[in-house]
């Protein structure tokens, strides 16, 4: 964009060469292309979920009521064919549940540290190892859980069988720490110096300054540091499909074995014949756990707005 | 209409063939997937194949009997292996997906054990018994409903170990085991035959199902009673052979039509005895010899 002022009476400018005006708008429109794909994708997903899921959804062995809040689940069953998916999303949010209340604090209290109270040199030393923590592949960490842990929890607590909500909730917390850790720090380094210092000022404590101060000031990052950590949970599939010991029931207590929908759709899907009820269901299966995280997100967002306002 | 037919075999054919290159020396690639239960022996075959016959390669994958179906149903193998009969919808589906009948080898027989940890001191059941552990609504929960006494677990909560819907021992288990009824939901669902025998060798209070080629020393496998005061039979190939044993199944291979050129030769050499050989070593039971093929 170049002003066409006319008025002064200025050497022309040189000209620019046509390729290069030509070339700017195609990166132009390549970089909105890439902005908007985003959006097109996103809504390509869901078309496409929504397609082959939306026949079974008019089909009359099919009930929404059903679907959504029985608990039997008897996709290939011979004489009553029943698609209730309440165990499994039971299943999905208690392991979710427990991942959480494991990996917050873990997570934003390392975040606090790494960015607060140690030095320059442990710093990139700590950020390094977590980095790496969170390149384990999670198969990695489902074996983990299949072997190690399951002995763990076998060996510590009276469970007969070592896979279940208590070792996918740490498996999952495992998981999501590096994520909650790496996002947290970067928001509580965002905020300004000024405010430090002017806190140090008053006279505030270090605990002070945190509570008082940082947390608050970063609240939207640390929010969105610990819904990446959910997402990351709740989407999680070959770690939990290994530990949490696929069973479909309502957990009773953390020892119980459960089934996520994830899981569920990963071992199904194969055997499922294109086309077929129990293919679309688990396809509906799908959409319902996106409506699961958007419901988080859509809140998280609302939340963060509130906070805003006040 | 008869043109037709023959493009679509010469096709077949070619798929069969696998990626023969253009070149000379080609070699033939044979897809083979299917029941978890035989992925072992079907590996084992694979392998010793390959000193019969060093330019076809056999490509062997499990992921259960219903994976190895769809998957021939897609045209994507030439062999399925299955541990349970075809459905006749399956053979439905072929017919109209690509106007071949789906055609039947028995490769061996397997009997279905039924295990438990080796501390269990419970030797023998009843299928009525088993079906009480595993059916929907069934009303055997404890192990002390069996009279049985696990050494060393204060809580003798029977732990059922189960296979995932897509195993043919899953759907043989329902059909023969539960007469077509459900599961009762709540067992844990594994997705391969070692998985369920290592879970209960590792569990004093589980029992699992599985093929009898897959016991460890930590498990047993317990003999099996088709009716209350009946004689209980251990899973064991004589008793697999002259069908006393409740639930012995044959094993399967399933192509697209009769099989031709590579495929063929394999499926007949899998039928001779050095092939039926590799199965009795696999813990299962080689067919009778008169209904081996000559090689």
């Amino acid at each position: 964009m170049t002003s066409d002022s006319t008025a002064a009476p200025a050497p022309p400018r040189p000209a620019r060469p046509r390729w290069a005006v030509q070339g700017e708008r195609l990166l132009e429109a390549l970089i909105r292309l890439c902005g908007v794909s985003a959006i097109l994708f996103v809504v390509s997903i869901v078309f496409f979920l929504f397609r082959e899921a939306a026949p079974v959804l008019v089909s009359e062995s099919f009930d929404l009521g059903e679907f959504l809040f029985s608990r039997e689940w008897y996709p290939t069953s011979v004489s009553n064919v029943r698609y209730g998916t309440l165990a499994l999303t039971v299943g999905s949010v208690s392991v979710t549940a427990l991942a959480m209340v494991l990996a917050v604090p873990f997570g934003l209290g390392a975040a606090v540290y790494l960015s607060e109270f140690c030095g320059p040199r442990l710093r990139e030393t700590l950020k390094i190892v977590i980095e790496l923590l969170s390149a384990i592949p999670s198969v990695v960490w489902g074996f983990i859980g299949l072997t190690v842990m399951s002995k763990l929890i076998v060996r510590f607590t009276d469970a007969p069988v070592g896979v279940n909500v208590l070792n996918g909730g740490i498996i999952l917390a495992l998981m999501s720490v590096p994520i909650i850790v790496s996002i947290g720090e970067d928001a509580l380094r965002a905020v300004p110096d000024s405010f430090r210092e002017a806190g140090l000022a008053l006279g505030a404590t270090r605990w002070q300054l945190v509570h008082r101060v940082l947390l608050p000031a970063a609240r939207n990052g640390l929010l969105a540091a610990v819904l990446l950590g959910v997402g990351r949970a709740v989407g999680e599939t070959m770690a939990v499909l290994m530990a949490t010991g696929h069973a479909v029931q309502i957990p009773h207590g953390l020892l119980d074995s459960v089934r996520t929908l994830t899981a569920n759709i990963a071992a199904e899907l194969g055997e499922a014949p294109a086309g077929s009820d129990h293919y679309r269901v688990l396809f509906l299966t799908g959409l319902l756990l996106f409506v699961i995280t958007f419901a988080v997100n859509l809140t998280a967002d609302l939340a963060i707005r509130g906070i805003r306002r006040k | 209409m008869k043109q037709r037919a023959t493009a679509l075999l010469a096709a077949l054919a070619l798929g069969a063939c696998g990626s023969g290159g253009p070149g000379g020396a080609s070699r033939t690639v044979i897809q083979n997937k299917g029941s978890d239960t035989m992925v072992n022996v079907a590996q084992l075959w694979a392998e010793e194949y390959r000193q019969v016959a060093p330019d076809v390669e056999v490509e062997v994958s499990g992921g259960g009997s219903g994976v190895g179906i769809a998957a021939l149903l897609r045209g994507t193998v030439d062999i399925a292996n299955a541990s349970r009969d075809l459905k006749p919808e399956e053979i439905e589906t072929a017919e109209k997906n690509t106007g071949e009948t789906p055609k039947e080898f028995v490769v061996g027989y397997d009997a279905l054990a039924v295990y438990v940890h080796k501390d269990n001191p419970m030797d023998e059941i009843v299928l009525e018994q088993l079906a009480g552990i595993y059916v929907e609504g069934g009303t055997l929960v404890r192990w002390s409903q069996l009279g049985v006494t696990i050494p060393g677990v204060s809580d003798d909560t029977i732990v059922r170990v189960s296979r995932q819907s897509n195993s043919g021992t899953y759907e043989f288990f329902r059909e023969h085991v539960l007469d077509n009824r459900d599961f009762q939901l709540g067992s844990r669902d594994l997705n391969g035959s070692k998985e369920v025998v290592e879970l209960v060798g590792n569990t004093p209070t589980a029992i699992g199902y599985s093929g009898m080629g897959y016991a460890t020393p930590d498990v047993k496998m317990v003999r099996l009673a088709e009716e209350p005061g009946g004689t209980a039979y251990e899973p064991s190939v004589e008793n697999t052979m002259n069908r006393s044993y409740p639930l012995a199944r044959a094993l399967h291979l399933y192509t697209l039509g009769e099989p031709e050129g590579e495929v063929k030769v394999y499926i007949e050499w899998i039928l001779s005895d050095p092939g039926q050989r590799i199965v009795e070593d696999s813990g299962y039971v080689p067919i009778a010899p008169d209904r081996r093929t000559k090689p």
